[in-house]
């Protein structure tokens, strides 16, 4: 059986195990020690991928593909290059941090949890088109239970908005799949095997523009981003750190391997539309985040700034720009988690979201503070956390470009930088310092054991990352190989 | 006269025989204790006769052409038959539970008496058996629809069905008139070489058509379905909904291909738009429906417009993606109806109210109809999403994008209204009075995991997919 495989089975024998269950202490055992499973797992296959990239120049590793539905040449076909590696440990890392954020939480949510986590990492390792299509389909649809069950304030509205509006995305998204086999000849749903014909140019353009949309309604496209601060604040906090940590790169991810891939000619053409939605969607979630004055609110549109960004960078169409777009998912997904989970220590607490509420929570929870603190620091891109490294790389990335549309377009985009720092030094300072407003605060605690762990282990990663990007930088960089070859044709 | 012509029909025999058997044990044992026996009978010998069906497959015509029969009859006939299979064993609780103004015997063999016509209807080799077929499974249908009868509303329904279906019997029969005028014959095999497109053979195509659309409820032709499926026992309308239906879709993709071949242009485009139209108006109208059982009226048109997207093209895909999404919807539907049945049974309720916070109370219940209207919905990993992709990608095969694309969308609203059921069961607060543990018979019990188990091994396994694949035209 191939390695990568088992990313997704043991979320599954986890799901089943927990259908048995009936007390907390075996729930949280089957959860801890399975997502402990994955994360190792995950590391094996990062090791296992660096041994065979030093001996092997193919473009996907760790291959294996089995027939499925012949008539329709289905396979189940999985591989990795470094940036699936990437996206599967930073899919682990959040995954298990997540299960501590939600220490108390029920079976059912666990349930659902684990479906979800199937969902992710599937989609992450398949090559084929349609067990892409279905992992991801698998992924959206908890969310509406997670949400609409355990969530809190406009829990029903914003678990069908969500839910909806997505599986809109991926209703573009299979009639664009469709049309991607058949215009390619019907012989095969491998994208590997894709790349490698051609789709009528008059074919592209349409189908771009619905895989594009298909993928980018997850990765908060303006305008199809609405969904993200309902979603986002009202779910429950590890389904906040999951959904903004790994579900959203999804949307990345798919954009870069299924649509600027696979049409690289219309990618050309139509980036230029494209382009403009996302630098609004850069632009608009850093405004949108100075007005909000609920903490989730705040991270959702932050999250909406810096998921568009990603996108920003893929249709930038340059290498360096592209390896910081993986670096933005990577560094996005471990500080939004380790955001949600924070302000999750916050909310238990305070019972409120509302930064006019709080003030001096230095003083009361000096721990879950500082690391606030940290992840603030990492969201404005300080020098030294994984943010700088990202968004340094995205706009040197974009400035090669010498035309004057993509270098105004990158102009506009930094200024999001500046905006940045506003909400986040404002949010900062307002709960953090300062007296402390309400005295029933003072008889607050700081962390459980729990939710340190969460936060410190995401906060190492995003160390990590900002001290040695060269390693991880490395990876993406040769990774891009097979897609700059596609894009270069033209 | 040769009798081998007959051992062809075996099918046709063997439920014939099942018919005999539960109508005589039906009046020698109707008043004594032994009528307790008659349930497991007639379950035992229709699954008998739906397995044993799996197996015998000969190909050929019998009496001149009249009757035909080859692996894909057979196969369609297999579906009808775990349909029924699946509404007998969700029946009978219902039944028992029902005052003695009714008799628990008949319900089974007027169901057999139409599943018989409907074997005729598929392996009709000429229109007059066609149409003979589908009258035995009209007549008796409208029988089961008034099956309540002291009940106002299964009245109404079943004066509704009966009318409904003289009337379509009668579009259906004058557009016959004018293709035997056309062509002077009834035999599929001849009329398909003498047709040619003149204005009397179009109209007459469209007038049979329509007779078939009343059947299959397509949009403009559906106004009856949520009244009769609101109004009749909820077995019935499982029935109706399922097996009633997808005979009627299995005969007009047959004909379509045996006879109509040539006039591809004619029925193309008017499916078309018929098929937009019953997928938009089945989904919008079912966001609006409180009452489950005609909710599942417009979701079961809407369901139909998607059916046809496979059947519109005429393509050998389209064929094996519109059977295997039949097989799925069945397994999907008829689970929700389980679902419904059971929970009329104890409450006595059948509005969407009634099943807020169904999962708190019983939770198994709630997962089956979970599972089931995720099928509906086409989500993975259960057998209405690998259902929905196939019959998507038939329509793409022949590069009708836009149609995949309106689908599509269109998929989406109906997931808004199969939330809100959701939504009712896992999310809203159950009523004071729901408090109650349902108990499920055995048999609804053994319905409910035979659907469960359909949905979930239908896609997952694509053996199924390859079965229907590997029979053509």
């Amino acid at each position: 059986m191939n390695i990568l495989s088992v990313l997704v089975i043991i979320p599954l024998a986890m799901l089943l195990a927990l259908l048995v269950s009936r007390n907390r202490a075996y729930v949280r055992t089957v959860v801890t020690v399975g997502f402990g499973l994955v994360l190792a797992a995950a590391v094996a296959v990062a090791v296992v991928f660096l041994q065979e990239r030093a001996v092997s120049s193919e473009a996907m590793l760790l291959t294996s593909s089995t027939v499925w539905y012949a008539p329709l040449n289905i396979h189940y076909a999985v591989g990795v290059d470094g940036i699936s590696v990437l996206m599967i440990l930073l899919s682990s890392v959040v995954a298990i941090t997540g299960v501590f954020s939600a220490w108390n939480m029920e079976r059912d949510f666990f349930v659902w949890y684990c479906l979800l986590a199937i969902g992710v990492f599937g989609y992450f390792i398949s090559l084929d088109l349609f067990t892409m299509f279905l992992f991801y389909e698998v992924a959206l649809i908890p969310m509406f239970l997670l949400i609409g069950v355990w969530g809190n304030g406009k829990k029903e509205y914003a678990a069908m908005k969500l839910t909806l509006m997505l599986m809109a995305g991926s209703a573009f998204l299979l009639t664009g799949i469709l049309g991607i086999y058949f215009t390619a000849g019907g012989t095969t749903m491998n994208i590997m095997e894709l790349s490698q014909m051609s789709i009528p140019m008059n074919h592209q353009y349409w189908i771009f523009s619905l895989v594009f949309i298909g993928f980018g309604v997850l990765g908060a496209l303006f305008p199809f981003h609405t969904w993200s601060p309902d979603g986002h604040a009202a779910a429950p906090t590890s389904v906040s750190m999951l959904h903004a940590g790994v579900l959203m790169k999804l949307g990345g991810y798919g954009c870069f391997r299924v649509a600027i891939f696979l049409m690289p000619q219309a990618a050309h053409e139509l980036s230029w539309i494209f382009l403009i939605l996302t630098g609004i969607s850069v632009v608009y979630g850093a405004y949108g985040a100075v007005l909000q004055t609920d903490l989730k609110y705040i991270n959702a549109y932050s999250s909406v700034s810096h998921c568009g960004l990603v996108l920003f960078a893929i249709l930038m169409l340059s290498r360096t720009a592209m390896t910081g777009a993986v670096l933005q998912m990577l560094s996005h997904g471990l500080m939004t988690a380790l955001f949600f989970s924070l302000i999750g220590v916050i909310y238990s607490r305070t019972h409120t979201r509302d930064i006019r509420e709080m003030g001096g929570l230095m003083k009361v929870m000096p721990f879950a503070s500082v690391c606030y603190v940290v992840a603030g620091f990492a969201s404005l891109g300080l020098p030294g956390l994984s943010g700088f490294v990202s968004e340094m790389t995205i706009f040197v990335g974009s400035f090669e470009h010498t035309d004057t549309f993509r270098r105004v377009l990158t102009i506009l985009a930094t200024t999001s930088i500046v905006v940045t720092a506003v909400y986040i030094l404002r949010t900062v300072g307002k709960v953090l310092f300062g007296p402390v407003l309400n005295p029933d605060h003072l008889k607050l605690g700081d962390a459980h054991w729990y939710e340190r762990f969460s936060a410190v282990a995401l906060i190492l990663c995003i160390a990590a990352i900002g001290i040695w990007p060269s390693g991880v930088q490395h990876v993406i960089y040769e990774s891009l190989q097979p897609v700059m070859e596609q894009i270069n044709l033209f | 006269m040769d009798f081998s012509n007959f051992l062809m029909m075996h099918q046709e025999l063997g439920l014939l025989a099942i018919f005999l058997i539960l109508i005589v044990f039906d009046i020698f044992a109707g008043e004594t204790p032994v009528m307790k026996w008659f349930r497991p009978l007639a379950v035992f010998l229709l699954a008998v006769h739906t397995v044993a069906g799996f197996f015998v497959v000969e190909d050929g015509t019998a009496f001149g052409g009249m009757y035909v029969t080859n692996d894909l009859t057979v196969l369609m006939k297999n579906i009808l038959n775990i349909g029924t299979l699946v509404v007998f064993l969700q029946a009978g609780e219902w039944l028992r539970k029902e005052d003695k103004g009714i008799r628990e015997g008949e319900f089974y063999v007027i169901t057999a008496a139409t599943l018989f016509g409907m074997y005729l209807m598929i392996s009709a080799g000429n229109f007059m058996l066609l149409y003979i077929g589908i009258e035995t499974a009209s007549l008796p249908a409208a029988c089961l629809a008034a099956y309540k009868k002291h009940q106002e509303k299964s009245a109404e329904a079943g004066a509704k069905y009966i009318l409904m279906t003289a009337f379509s019997s009668g579009i259906m029969m004058f557009g016959l008139s004018y293709l035997y005028g056309a062509t002077g014959t009834m035999y599929f095999e001849d009329m398909q070489s003498l047709i040619t497109m003149t204005p009397m053979t179009v109209l007459g195509f469209v007038f049979f058509f329509a007779g078939l659309a009343f059947k299959i409820s397509l949009v403009p032709f559906h106004m009856w379905a949520p009244d009769v499926y609101e109004g009749s026992p909820t077995p019935t309308t499982a029935y109706l909904s399922v097996v009633s239906k997808a005979a009627a879709v299995f005969v007009l993709m047959l004909t379509l291909h045996h006879v109509f071949g040539g006039m591809e242009k004619v029925w193309y485009y008017l499916m078309w738009v018929i098929t937009v139209v019953t997928i938009v108006v089945g989904n919008l109208f079912a966001i609006r429906q409180n009452d489950i059982k005609r909710f599942f009226a417009y979701s079961s048109i809407s369901q139909a417009g998607y059916i046809m997207l496979g059947v519109l093209h005429g393509s050998e895909m389209g064929l094996s993606a519109t059977v295997y999404f039949i097989l799925v919807y069945l397994f999907s539907n008829l689970a929700a109806f389980g679902v419904i049945t059971s929970v009329e049974n104890r409450t006595g309720r059948t509005e969407i109210a009634a099943y807020n916070g169904l999962y708190k109370t019983n939770p198994k219940l709630a997962l089956v109809m979970m599972l089931a209207v995720f099928s509906l919905a086409g989500i993975p990993p259960l057998g209405g999403f690998f259902s929905k992709f196939f019959i998507f990608a038939s329509a793409a095969e022949q590069g009708d994008y836009i149609l995949v694309f309106i689908a599509t969308v269109n998929t989406v609203i109906s997931l808004y209204y199969y939330l809100r059921i959701v939504k009712a069961m896992f999310i809203n607060e159950p009523a004071a009075d729901m408090g109650e543990v349902m108990r499920t018979d055995v048999y609804n019990k053994a319905s409910l995991v035979l659907c469960v188990a359909g949905m979930l091994l239908v896609g997952v396994v694509s053996g199924v997919y390859d079965y229907i694949d590997a029979i053509g035209f």
